[in-house]
């Protein structure tokens, strides 16, 4: 690729790095009264990364595809294709919303260095979705880590806040180390770092099964915590509750992304000869997974943590859609949409959870009753959350759900879609009391009616109008997703 | 370019629904006029659709298509048939009979009657759906105003339970049922049922996944042994909803298995065939013997739901002609007459609020256009001739008789039962010694007698002249015999 265009491919990147280093310049420069602006510029500036992704970066992946020329750039550190173009605008999206809800918290948003470290994550995460080299998936982890683990201890004077942050960053060093550690035993093997030669290299090296299965088995360790996955995901119910519900929504959904991202394409494209076992490897996790978090939620009382548990299930079900990648096309297309689709399901979640928790003190199931008498529009919003999350249509879950269950039946599996469908039920089961308790319990002080702010209000319309439009106007996703799915298999 | 009339049919409930959760909450009176004026759109419309359906044609009408996701195959496809119209105008007569009888619902109506317009345009969608996962999208569109309103509005002990028992209940059927259709759908790539019909699956593949198809939307319409559900549900949910649920939503499940099970894996419906008799059969008598022994005047009519749906499931299983035209009318026919049982029910209990029936009685010197009408609605649960539910059961007997003759004498049989509690319950409640009580109770309102009175004439109508209904269902049912392939 020319130069040119090598700059071009990372124009996202790019522009974040600006706006982060812009953010903490008027940090510093601001007085404490107008760090409200802070927020706006954030959203504003990610708003623009968005457009210049869609209208200069795509254009030139079809450029670049049309003349034939590598899609590697950077020294092959990085690839660019629709993963990387379909995912950054994900991460971005995640970011605006997480930034409108979190805007006017004292605690959060009044502080510069909330946008600045979120600002670093996303741009890590976009470097993880593009990576092509073990070095740089690394590197990239570690730059999307590190700041949520800050971001999660981030309100210094309560102790959940910073034992979560603890606890995350224990957690994600360790995983962190393990799959490193896989990394270094490839290129030991190898001799390369390169994810597009690791195959062919690990076939010339001619490695026996046990070797390639551990090492496939400690990268999943780093990978499964990212996606929090049975048995790596002890680390969620505590940091999902422990830390600010806007950043829980974020973790839950974009930094949840990245790691599948990151999961796709290293197992489709460095493990592809020995794929029957690796999946056999996640199909049990991922059945473990469902049962045990849709179990779990069933006796949550907090519902931070009933959320938790419910996107330990929610990644069970996505993995499905990688199990049968190989035998169905519709495995990866159906993960991708689910993604999409979770991240406005569950951002709008831990918002709607942020919006109580600032008016009515507490994260407890039992506190949103009543809710539907003190703010009408907040409870219809969680009803549309609370039933994408139960995969109901017209709503994005829906199709999400839809999608990986015909991959499923597609591939040969019906077990799979079986184990999916009781799952779905247990879930649905916990969604619904959440609503009954919403909408048919009573309290005391219904006469409080709770107001949103603007941030508030944007942030919500947006989230639901997303929801819905995912729902039902299908194609346009539906094509992202695909396009996505056929970058990872190697188009 | 013809007048869109099937969507606009279900667009405007879900326009009037989005409305009425735009106005505030204290012009009630606001909200009630949205909502009748929607049904009666709704109402209007699908009587026209009803009678301007060609049966000489035949096959599907009023189609309506457009591309919705085209790189799944799926379309916005809608069109009715001879076995789909009369649900259509079934649906639209109990949306706005329920909205008639829940009139002066004082307690948050503007959730109610929002929810309740999502609820009438799910079921007039299912209908409407000639795309198995437009169908599907329309079928699941009702699990959360179903939740919503038993769980609010119902009668207070019972709400919570009732409404998530069926709720759950409902919602694995569904998935059952999903999965059968995607099956369906990897093996051929498209989810139109046009299509589909002419698609030809293997042998095979038919007999692993029908029962699929007829468990999950067996499960809807309360066949046996998942039939528990419903009386809890029904009895739970407040009056329009029990009108809705057990009048209309039972029918998207027979009807399901008819229109995706029946039709479109002919040589599974025919292998499963046995199997549904004994378990339709079962059906009708034990739904009948439980709703003999029943204290509680509701819970007498959700099993008595059961029972008919037993009738329904027989005249499907017979794979006749004249089983299938029986089944189609009982669909209608039942559909009516419980929703005049539920909306009486509902009169009855707003006044005494009780719903025992030791300690009812002599209503009818009270509330002599209920007691009317329960008489009308119990003539057709009986099948007495001069009403709807003779025209219906007739054909059904008929069919089942050419291929398992035990099962229609054991169905008969079902219906001497029906008939015994039927009318004990009809003197029981409204003849006999008016309590004390009662004797200030007030008479009921002009809506419930328009709902009563549209009812009990739709009945009577069809009693005396079948031929309002029988050469519409017949236009299709000679095509469904095509199908199957003239056994």
């Amino acid at each position: 690729m020319t130069v040119g265009s090598m700059f071009l491919a990372i124009l996202p990147q790019m522009g974040i790095l600006v706006l982060a280093g812009l953010i903490l310049a008027l940090d510093l420069i601001m007085s404490e009264k107008k760090h409200g602006v802070l927020g706006w510029i954030t959203v504003i500036g990610l708003t623009l990364v968005i457009i210049l992704d869609l209208s200069i970066v795509m254009p030139n992946l079809t450029a670049t595809l049309g003349q034939g020329e590598s899609q590697l750039i950077f020294g092959n550190m990085l690839r660019v294709d629709a993963v990387g173009i379909v995912f950054t605008i994900l991460f971005v999206v995640g970011g605006i919303i997480t930034v409108l809800f979190g805007m006017e918290d004292e605690n959060l948003g009044k502080k510069g260095e909330f946008y600045f470290l979120l600002l670093v994550s996303i741009f890590g995460m976009t470097l993880m979705a593009s990576s092509a080299n073990l070095i740089m998936l690394y590197l990239a982890i570690e730059t999307t880590a590190i700041p949520l683990y800050i971001l999660a201890g981030f309100l210094v004077h309560d102790n959940k806040s910073v034992e979560s942050g603890i606890k995350y960053l224990l957690f994600g060093a360790l995983t962190s180390a393990i799959m490193l550690f896989g990394f270094v035993m490839l290129y030991g093997f190898t001799g390369t770092t390169q994810l597009y030669e690791l195959s062919s290299a690990i076939k010339t090296a001619g490695l026996s099964s046990f070797s390639l299965i551990s090492t496939v088995i400690m990268v999943l360790v780093g990978f499964g915590f990212k996606i929090s996955i049975f048995p790596f995901h002890f680390w969620a119910p505590d940091v999902y509750e422990g830390a600010p519900s806007a950043i829980s929504g974020f973790l839950s959904t974009a930094s949840k992304a990245a790691g599948f991202a990151v999961l796709m394409r290293v197992m489709v494209v460095v493990f592809p000869d020995i794929f029957s076992s690796w999946s056999l490897i996640l199909a049990v996790l991922a059945v473990i997974s469902m049962f045990f978090g849709n179990f779990l939620a069933l006796s949550q009382k907090n519902i931070k943590r009933l959320l938790a548990y419910s996107s330990i299930a929610h990644a069970g079900n996505i993995l499905i859609g990688l199990i049968v990648a190989d035998q169905s096309k519709f495995g990866l297309t159906g993960a991708v949409y689910y993604l999409i689709a979770y991240l406005f399901t569950n951002l709008a979640a831990f918002g709607i959870i942020a919006i109580v928790s600032k008016n009515l003190g507490s994260d407890e199931i039992s506190a949103y009753a009543g809710l539907s008498r003190k703010s009408p529009g907040l409870a219809l919003a969680l009803l549309i959350t609370l039933l994408s999350l139960g995969g109901i249509p017209p709503f994005a879950g829906f199709i999400g759900k839809f999608l990986v269950f015909t991959a499923a039946i597609d591939a040969g599996y019906l077990w799979l879609a079986i184990v999916g469908i009781i799952n779905s039920i247990l879930a649905l089961y916990y969604y619904l009391t959440v609503l009954k308790v919403v909408y048919l319990y009573r309290s005391e002080d219904e006469e409080k009616t709770i107001t949103l702010n603007n941030n508030w209000r944007l942030a919500l319309i947006i989230c639901s109008v997303g929801i819905l439009v995912v729902g039902v106007v299908i194609s346009p996703w539906l094509s992202f997703a695909n396009q996505a799915s056929l970058a990872f298999l190697g188009g | 370019m013809q007048f869109p009339i099937l969507s606009v049919i279900i667009f405007t409930p879900i326009i009037a629904g989005l409305l009425i959760l735009i106005v505030p909450k204290e012009r009630k009176e606001l909200i009630r006029l949205i909502a009748l004026a929607a049904s009666s759109v709704v109402l209007l419309l699908s009587f026209i659709v009803y009678f301007s359906y060609d049966k000489s044609l035949g096959g599907y009408q009023f189609l309506e298509k457009a591309s919705w996701v085209p790189a799944l195959g799926i379309q916005y496809h809608l069109g009715i048939d001879g076995m789909s119209v009369p649900l259509v105008l079934l649906s639209g007569v109990v949306v706005f009979c329920g909205v008639l009888v829940s009139w002066n619902i004082d307690e948050r109506p503007k959730e109610f009657f929002s929810f309740m317009m999502f609820l009438g345009a799910s079921v007039l969608g299912v209908f409407s759906s000639l795309d198995l996962f437009q169908l599907f999208f329309f079928f699941e569109l009702a699990i959360f105003p179903k939740y919503l309103m038993i769980v609010i509005w119902g009668s207070p002990k019972t709400r919570e339970y009732g409404s998530m028992k069926l709720t759950i209940y409902l919602f694995v059927g569904s998935m059952i049922a999903l999965l059968g259709m995607i099956a369906m759908y990897t093996a051929f790539g498209t989810f139109d049922l046009l299509e589909l019909e002419q698609a030809g699956f293997a042998a095979g593949f038919q007999k692993f996944w029908f029962p699929f198809i007829f468990l999950g939307f067996g499960i809807l319409g309360g066949m046996f042994p998942f039939h528990s559900w419903a009386p809890d549900g029904h009895v739970a949910a407040p009056t329009a909803i029990s009108m809705m649920l057990a009048g209309v939503e039972m029918k998207v499940g027979v009807w399901a298995i008819l229109r995706v099970g029946i039709i479109l894996l002919p040589e599974g419906a025919k292998a499963w065939a046995p199997l549904i008799f004994i378990l339709a059969t079962i059906n009708v008598l034990y739904g009948a013997v439980i709703a003999l022994i029943q204290s509680d005047f509701k819970y007498v009519i959700g099993f008595s739901s059961v029972s008919h749906m037993g009738l329904v499931l027989i005249g499907l299983a017979s794979l006749t002609e004249e089983g299938i035209l029986g089944a189609g009318i009982q669909m209608f026919s039942h559909g009516v007459m419980t929703a005049l049982f539920f909306s009486i029910v509902g009169m009855v209990y707003d006044r005494t609020h009780t719903r025992e029936i030791s300690k009812l009685g002599g209503l009818i010197k009270k509330m002599p256009w209920a007691a009317i009408g329960f008489l009308v609605a119990g003539f057709v649960s009986m099948g007495m001739p001069g009403f709807s539910g003779f025209i219906a059961e007739f054909p059904i007997f008929m069919g089942v008789w050419q291929k398992a003759p035990l099962v229609a004498i054991l169905s008969i049989f079902g219906v001497v039962i029906t008939a015994a509690y039927i009318l004990l319950v009809t003197r029981r409640v409204f003849f006999g010694e008016l309590a004390t009580e009662y004797a200030e109770i007030k008479p009921i309102t002009t809506m419930d007698k328009i709902a009563i009175g549209l009812l009990a004439i739709i009945m009577i109508a069809i009693g005396w002249f079948p031929a309002l209904i029988e050469p519409v269902i017949q236009s299709s049912v000679s095509h469904i015999m095509t199908l199957l392939g003239g056994i």
